[in-house]
């Protein structure tokens, strides 16, 4: 594979950029797996990524139905931090974000991972008393943050109404500076070329239609295109769908799945260096490198599969950004769209083994996916390596929705991401 | 924007009058002392998730401010019906 340096861009200038190499092969499938990974998002990916490259397993598929990272890795509003509350998904987010800090240089693929900061405001005392507490939390975890009062908001995002005439005023924030934003799609674009050259066929315009059982195990799975694939062990990394998956192989999940939406502006000059979140007013924002604010929402309150937004939820949203930034009032918006996220109980992902034989689930990351694509991957692949649970996912596993220990991330994750 | 028709109100309104509640007709344990682990997690936590006809509470938050239940496709959002609670869905045995 043609490694990108300047080098290499300097020698395709020459040739007019004619003679670039394919990104990745479009394989025929082999009858027999090692893995299969249902879902070829940035989560699928990265897992087939980290298994060949950190557990030497190398006879991989990955199985997308669309086209690769087409799904909620292409939706979402790339928002990166690990300011969660609880140790558990403290430490996931953490060994995500760690990752993050080198992913460029590792997949030789510009991820344009920018930590410009993160933002999350507070507008009443409770959320200054939640705030204080979080920070206090992330930083015994070793977790950069601050607690800002209005004055530090102010010097952060200028442009931000801080004044105490608004509906719900500013009364000060939680800032990570280690967070940011990346560029969703190339985080896709470059797994899927690092696990390709790692021999990993990424079989696209593929659907699974159910599994090859024998008794309570799992043997391969059944595609609309190819038929029958075995394989020792799948693992579902799908979003939006993984509940009908569950389905398929005879269990439930406790998940529901809501469309959540976003919208990006027309291309405006740099206003906006940082990203800004709020709880309360329910969005959050921050201006891509093209110029686009991209602007997020809350999710539909109630369940559905059709990828579109409510107004209700658009209105909601900009009313809160206007509020927030009166100087956004007159900006148009370009482009609106959803996505489906699965949604836990406890706003916390499942992973780990599966009632059944050889299905493993990294699922029901809900609306906060994205910023754990590198450590969902790494940790979702030594648990289909070893077949054993990562000490990072044990917490995380399906067990917990019987056993009570459930991991409540509403505080941190419920709404802004 | 769905719009929903309030069973008791007898009213078509939009949905920003109403509330999602989640999955309709799930019964209380009847003899919550023996229930299992397993039964009270899939009582509390495991709910009906389909793509396709999904029956559902909402209430009439900005109306009468009663539950009813709604059935409604997942998938079109088209509102098939609403009835009372403790009632059945027409078309249904």
């Amino acid at each position: 594979m043609e490694k990108y340096s300047a080098y290499s861009l300097f020698k395709h200038a020459l040739g007019h950029h004619e003679n670039w190499q394919r990104q990745w092969r479009n394989p025929e499938p082999k009858k027999h797996y090692d893995v299969i990974i249902i879902g070829g998002g940035g989560h699928g990916l990265a897992t087939a990524y980290y298994l060949a490259k950190n557990h030497g397993i190398h006879n991989i598929a990955v199985i997308e139905k669309g086209y690769l990272g087409g799904g909620n890795t292409g939706r979402n509003t790339t928002i990166v931090r690990s300011n969660y509350l609880w140790d558990e998904s403290a430490h996931l987010y953490e060994h995500a974000l760690t990752l993050w800090e080198g992913l460029s240089q590792d997949l030789n693929y510009n991820v344009m991972f920018s930590q410009r900061g993160v933002l999350n405001l507070g507008h009443t005392l409770q959320d200054m008393r939640d705030i204080e507490r979080r920070v206090s939390a992330n930083r015994l975890n070793g977790i950069d943050g601050e607690v800002l009062d209005v004055d530090g908001v102010r010097r952060i995002v200028p442009i931000l109404n801080t004044s105490k005439n608004t509906r719900f005023p500013v009364l000060g924030a939680s800032w990570q500076p280690r967070g940011g934003v990346a560029r969703h799609d190339a985080v896709a674009w470059g797994y899927a070329r690092g696990a390709d050259r790692l021999g990993v066929d990424l079989l696209q315009q593929c659907t699974v239609t159910g599994f090859e059982m024998s008794g309570n195990q799992v043997r391969g799975v059944v595609t609309n295109r190819y038929g029958t694939i075995e394989a020792d062990r799948v693992g579902c990394v799908v979003a939006g769908n993984s509940g009908v998956l569950a389905g398929y192989a005879g269990f439930e999940l406790p998940i529901e799945s809501h469309p959540l939406q976003a919208l990006v502006s027309e291309p405006i000059k740099p206003v906006l260096d940082t990203v800004v979140m709020s709880n309360q007013v329910h969005g959050y924002i921050s201006q891509s490198d093209k110029g686009d604010l991209v602007i997020g929402a809350g999710i539909d309150s109630y369940t559905g599969y059709g990828q579109r937004g409510s107004f209700t939820t658009i209105e909601h949203t900009i009313a809160a950004i206007v509020e927030l930034f009166p100087i956004f009032s007159r900006v148009r918006m370009n482009r609106q769209w959803g996505g489906i996220v699965d949604t836990t109980p406890d706003a916390c992902p499942i992973m780990g083994t599966s009632p059944v034989e050889n299905l493993y689930l990294n699922c029901g990351w809900g609306t906060g996916g994205f910023k754990a694509t590198p450590g969902s991957g790494h940790v979702f692949a030594e648990c289909l390596a070893s077949n054993d649970t990562p000490q990072l996912a044990k917490p995380f596993n399906l067990q917990r929705f019987y056993s009570g220990a459930l991991i409540d991330e509403h505080g941190a994750a419920g709404v802004a991401h | 924007m769905l719009k929903i028709h309030c069973p008791y109100c007898q009213e078509t309104r939009e949905e920003e009058e109403f509330h999602y509640s989640g999955q309709a007709h799930i019964a209380r344990p009847t003899d919550p002392e023996s229930c299992s682990d397993e039964d009270w997690g899939n009582y509390l936590y495991f709910r009906k998730n389909p793509r396709g006809r999904h029956m559902e509470m909402w209430v009439h938050a900005a109306g009468c401010r009663k539950f009813f239940n709604v059935v409604r496709d997942t998938v079109t959002y088209e509102v098939e019906q609403t009835y009372l609670i403790g009632h059945v869905p027409a078309g249904s045995t």
